[in-house]
C-alpha cells in the first residue's frame, strides 16, 4: 500500500443523476493532487466519499489503507479535514475552539503554532461570529491541520481570501507538503492549482477527463506558442510549434526590435476550458 | 475512559457557548421561573386545605423544567449545530461520537441544576412552597428527576431528526411542549380536565413527571385529590422508563450528523 488513496470506478447516485461516473485514480505519497472541474462535476461528492461521509454506490476505495465508509477513529487521526462551507462556533473564540479541539487528537499540533500558521494571532480572542469570511476560512483551515494529518483534504480553502493572504495559504501548504503532508485539493483558481498541485485531475460530468501534470494536462507541452506583435498599424498573431525561429525572421524583416512582442503559452487555465468545452 | 475525559470537554464547550447566548438563557433558565412568578402572583387561591394553586404550580414547573432544558433544549439546538456544519466538523474528527451525547448530557444536567434550584428559591421565598425534610421525599425526588432528565434528553435527541432545517426547530418543538404543559398538570389543575384529555396526556411523559414531583412538594394527603386517589409512584416509574426505552430506540436508529439532502 503505497498510495495515499486508490480509487477503482468509484460511483455514486443520486435519485437517476449519476453525480460519479466510474472514476479512478491514485493520490501518491507526499503530493499535492488538485481536483478540477465545474460546479456539479462531482468533485465535492468524490471528495465526501474520500472523508467518509458518503456512501458509494459502486467501486472499491482505499484512503490511507482504510476504506473510508469504514474509518475507524484511529484512521481520523491520520487525516485532516476542510469542508466547503461552515458557521458554527459563533460563540467561541479562535484560541478557544482549537483548544478544545486538539483534546480530540491524539497528536495534536501546539496551538499556538498552529493560529500563527494560518496568520490569525491578532484574532486568537475574537469568536467566529466576529471573523470575516477569509478569517473564518483560515480558522476552517487552522482546524483541518490541528491534528497533524498525514492526508489533508482541502476543499476550496482560498474562497474569500484576498491576494495576500492567497499567496500566504500557498506558502503553508508548500510548508506543510514539504513536512510530507498529502494534500487533496479542490479549486476553482487554475492559477492556484498551478502554484501547489504537482498533478491534477480534470473531472466533469461526474467523469475524469485527465490526470496529468499542470505543465503537461491537455498537451499544453505541446501547443503551439502564440505569438503576437504590432505591424502596420495592426495587431498580427502567429500560432507555431519554433518560436524562436519564428521570432529571428521576424526580427529580420522588422530589422530589429519587434514592436509591443508577447510570446505566450496557453495558461492552465485555457487549457483546462478547452477541455471542459470540448466535453459539453 | 478516552470518550469520557472529551466528552467532559465538550461538555465544558457546550456551557460556555450556552452561557453566551443570551436569548438561550433567558428562554430556558429565566422563562419558567418568570411564569411561576407571574402564575403565582395571579392564582392565589387555594386548591386544597393547606395546598395554594402556587405549590401546584412550582411542582409542576419543576416538572416542565426537565423537559425544557432536556427535550426542548436539545430538539431545538441539534438541527441548529446540523445546519451551521458543527456535527459534520465533529463527525471529521476523531472524537467519539458517544463524547458528543456526554458533553449534551452535561450541558442538560448544569441548566437542570441551576432552573430547579431557581424555581426552589422563588416557590419558597415567594411562594410558601415547603421543603420536604425527610428522606424518603428526597429520594423519590432523586429518581422522578433521574428518570425524566434521562428521557427528557434522549427524546430531545430521537425529535432532533424530525425539524428540517434548524431555523424550524423552535416553531417545531415549543408548542408541543406548550400543550404538553396545558394538558399535563402545570398550567391546570389536572384532575380539572376532561378526562379524555386526562387520558390522552397519559400517554405522555409529563402527565407522569408532574404527578411524581407533586408527591415531593405537596403534602402526603393531597394524594387523594389526584385522579387515581394515590401518587401511583409505580406507573410513574414504569411510564417514564418506558419513554426512555423509546428514546433511546428512535435515537440511536434516526440520529444525522448532516442536514437530509
Amino acid at each position: 500500500m503505497n498510495n495515499a488513496v486508490e480509487i477503482r470506478n468509484l460511483m455514486k447516485n443520486y435519485g437517476e443523476t449519476h453525480a460519479v461516473a466510474g472514476i479512478d485514480f491514485d493520490i501518491y505519497q507526499g503530493e499535492v493532487f488538485a481536483l478540477l472541474g465545474p460546479n456539479g462535476a462531482g468533485k465535492t461528492t468524490t471528495i465526501e466519499i474520500l472523508e467518509g461521509y458518503r456512501d458509494r454506490d459502486g467501486g472499491t476505495v482505499s484512503v490511507l489503507g482504510e476504506d473510508p465508509s469504514k474509518g475507524s477513529l484511529t484512521w481520523r487521526n491520520k487525516i485532516g479535514i476542510v469542508l466547503q462551507s461552515n458557521n458554527d462556533a459563533s460563540e467561541i473564540t479562535v484560541e478557544e475552539i482549537l483548544n478544545f479541539f486538539s483534546d480530540y487528537y491524539a497528536h495534536p499540533r501546539n496551538v499556538d503554532e498552529v493560529i500563527n500558521a494560518v496568520g490569525l494571532d491578532e484574532k486568537r480572542k475574537s469568536r467566529g461570529r466576529e471573523l470575516s469570511g477569509g478569517q473564518r476560512r483560515r480558522l476552517d483551515v487552522a482546524l483541518g491541520i490541528l491534528g497533524n494529518p498525514e492526508l489533508l483534504f482541502l476543499d476550496e480553502p482560498t474562497t474569500g481570501f484576498d491576494p495576500e493572504a492567497r499567496r500566504a495559504f500557498w506558502d503553508l501548504i508548500r510548508e506543510l507538503r514539504a513536512d510530507g503532508t498529502t494534500i487533496l485539493l479542490t479549486t476553482h483558481y487554475l492559477d492556484e492549482a498551478e502554484a501547489l498541485a504537482d498533478r491534477v485531475g480534470v473531472i466533469n460530468h461526474g467523469r475524469l477527463i485527465e490526470v496529468a501534470t499542470p505543465a503537461t494536462l491537455g498537451g499544453r507541452d505541446d501547443a503551439k506558442v502564440m505569438v503576437r506583435w504590432r505591424e502596420n498599424g495592426s495587431t498580427q498573431e502567429e500560432r507555431t510549434d519554433s518560436p524562436t525561429e519564428f521570432l529571428r525572421t521576424l526580427s529580420s524583416r522588422l530589422s530589429g526590435e519587434i514592436p509591443e512582442l508577447t510570446v505566450s503559452r496557453p495558461t492552465l487555465e485555457d487549457i483546462y476550458i478547452s477541455m471542459i468545452e470540448g466535453q459539453a | 475512559m478516552n470518550t469520557f475525559k472529551i466528552g467532559v470537554s465538550r461538555g465544558n464547550l457546550e456551557i460556555r457557548q450556552f452561557l453566551r447566548q443570551r436569548e438561550s438563557v433567558v428562554f430556558t433558565l429565566l422563562f419558567p421561573v418568570l411564569l411561576l412568578l407571574i402564575f403565582g402572583s395571579v392564582f392565589k387561591n387555594t386548591i386544597s386545605p393547606g395546598v395554594t394553586f402556587s405549590q401546584y404550580f412550582v411542582a409542576g414547573m419543576i416538572a416542565s423544567g426537565l423537559i425544557n432544558t432536556g427535550f426542548q433544549q436539545l430538539a431545538i439546538m441539534i438541527p441548529l449545530e446540523r445546519d451551521d456544519g458543527t456535527l459534520k466538523r465533529l463527525r471529521g474528527t476523531p472524537m467519539p461520537p458517544a463524547s458528543y451525547f456526554i458533553g449534551k448530557i452535561l450541558a442538560v444536567l448544569a441548566s437542570m441544576f441551576v432552573q430547579i434550584l431557581l424555581l426552589l428559591l422563588v416557590g419558597t421565598l415567594i411562594f410558601g412552597v415547603h421543603l420536604p425534610t425527610d428522606m424518603g421525599h428526597w429520594i423519590t425526588f432523586t429518581w422522578v428527576t433521574l428518570l425524566g432528565i434521562t428521557g427528557s434528553t434522549l427524546l430531545g435527541i430521537a425529535f432532533s431528526s424530525v425539524p428540517r432545517s434548524g431555523r424550524g426547530a423552535s416553531a417545531m418543538v415549543t408548542p408541543i411542549v406548550l400543550v404538553l404543559q396545558f394538558t399535563s398538570g402545570v398550567f391546570f389543575i389536572f384532575k380539572d380536565l376532561p378526562s379524555w384529555m386526562q387520558n390522552v396526556a397519559s400517554i405522555f411523559p409529563l402527565k407522569w413527571l408532574t404527578q411524581g414531583m407533586r408527591s415531593v412538594f405537596l403534602p402526603n394527603d393531597f394524594a387523594s385529590q389526584e385522579v387515581a386517589k394515590s401518587w401511583q409512584h409505580g406507573q410513574v416509574a414504569l411510564m417514564l422508563s418506558l419513554w426512555i426505552v423509546i428514546g433511546l430506540l428512535l435515537a440511536l436508529k434516526t440520529f444525522r450528523w448532516e442536514r437530509s439532502r
